[in-house]
């Protein structure tokens, strides 16, 4: 495999590998997060 | 009699004799570890990491020195843990008890200015390749784009084992992550300022509200190193690795580890590490055209590692009909959490009232995530592509 062949496969399948992989952590973050939802403050729960 | 004092006193000056006869590579890189030292006392740039990598390239330096000789001392401790990895991993121990994702649960969208602020390590990569470096060399001079030195040394001592790339390129490939990483305040300004309007830049970003439950803070560091594991295997030690420090601080029930993780482990390594990595830094083979370039590179990798945030935060801005300050984009790099405290700066710089420090926290947590992800992700491809 010569450089540019190397160098644009890593560039895109690399590139795009981090974000669709960030992208699926984003989503199961939200799951995560409606499982376990955020709680409200402790200033606003005393009101 | 006199024979043999002058011979011991000749014994004595042979080091001095050493310098004045091909020691000039060394006389220049004993000028460079009293930069490190100045720029780590006097500046306060990176000192836990500059003092002792100067102190290591003083060392290996001296003329005659056997520090990094068999059983030299530097060579006994690179052997021991940078050899092996071990040291960078044990400092992302420490990282990952230090490290807080609350403000990333909070807002998980903004994970996603931790994967635009990984442009750098690609375009870098194209770059030196371009320039003439080894796959193997090339890949580890992009690493500087993670803006994380340990990932760097992780990467690179990789192929260096491996015969790959030249071990003094480990110490160039060091020294310049982390001396960028402490040029951030001065490399980072300047473009986001140029890359943005000033009505952009005034963008207020409502604080997010609520506490993130404690379970979802522990599911975490989980999830994340699952999700690591089945995607990029081959980086996996680097992700588990900050997240089993993470785990262990978030759950609390092992406040001792996580201290021990945050404090004596971290600095252990870190000490061991900078000196180990100082020991690579022998002016001869460190003195080199490729040296030069390292540095060059280093710097156009964080430079397109802000630029790309900056762009992904400005296409947000957009399709939010200016409801995402553009400025949190440059927050997507590892640099932890200085990257972050210098979004807050720059917003409030243009506009008094706006708090822009929680979401650029969760931009950087993100940045540290993407970048151990974009170097894991690498590794995998390189082992998928029969490279290593």
């Amino acid at each position: 495999m010569n450089n540019t062949v190397f160098g644009l496969t890593m560039l895109v399948v690399g590139m795009g590998g981090t974000l669709a992989t960030l992208f699926l952590l984003t989503i199961v973050i939200r799951v995560l997060c409606a499982f376990f939802p955020v709680r409200p403050d402790d200033k606003e729960e005393k009101k | 009699m006199s024979e043999a004092i002058l011979s011991a006193l000749g014994a004595l000056f042979e080091g001095v004799r050493f310098l004045f006869s091909h020691g000039g590579p060394n006389v220049i890189m004993i000028a460079v570890a009293c930069v490190m030292f100045w720029l780590a006392i006097a500046k306060g740039v990176e000192p836990l990491l500059l003092l002792p990598i100067g102190f290591g390239c003083l060392l290996v330096n001296l003329p005659l020195s056997e520090v990094m000789q068999a059983d030299g001392v530097l060579k006994t401790l690179y052997d021991f843990g940078i050899g092996n990895e071990l040291f960078p991993l044990l400092i992302f121990v420490g990282i990952g008890s230090m490290t807080d994702f609350s403000p990333l649960l909070a807002n998980p969208r903004l994970l996603l200015f931790g994967a635009a602020g990984q442009l750098g390590i690609f375009i870098t990569l194209l770059l030196a390749l371009a320039l003439g470096f080894s796959k193997e060399e090339a890949v580890s001079v992009a690493a500087i784009g993670a803006c994380d030195g340990p990932t760097v040394i992780f990467v690179s001592n990789m192929f260096a084992g491996m015969n790959k790339i030249p071990t003094a390129m480990v110490g160039a490939l060091a020294v310049a992550a982390y001396s960028y990483m402490a040029l951030v305040p001065v490399i980072q300004p300047p473009i986001m300022r140029l890359l943005t309007t000033r009505k952009e830049r005034e963008v207020k970003m409502p604080s997010p509200k609520g506490k993130v439950s404690k379970a979802a803070l522990i599911a975490f560091p989980i999830v994340v190193t699952v999700i690591t594991g089945i995607v990029a295997p081959q980086g996996l030690p680097l992700m588990g690795m900050i997240m089993l420090g993470n785990f262990m601080k978030v759950t609390g029930v092992v406040p001792r580890l996580a201290s021990a993780a945050e404090n004596e482990i971290a600095n252990i390594s870190t000490l061991f590490l900078g000196l180990a990595i100082g020991g690579t830094m022998a002016g001869p083979q460190f003195l080199t055209r490729e040296t030069l370039m390292v540095f060059g590179l280093g710097l156009v990798a964080i430079t397109i590692d802000t630029v790309g945030g900056i762009l992904l935060g400005k296409i947000w801005y957009l399709l939010s009909g200016g409801k995402v300050n553009p400025l949190v984009g440059a927050a997507g790099i590892s640099a932890y959490p200085m990257a972050a405290r210098l979004v807050q700066n720059e917003g409030q710089r243009w506009n008094k009232h706006n708090y822009l420090l929680m979401h650029a926290m969760a931009a950087n947590t993100g940045g540290q995530i993407g970048s151990v992800m974009a170097a894991a992700i690498m590794l995998s491809l390189l082992k998928g592509l029969g490279i290593i």
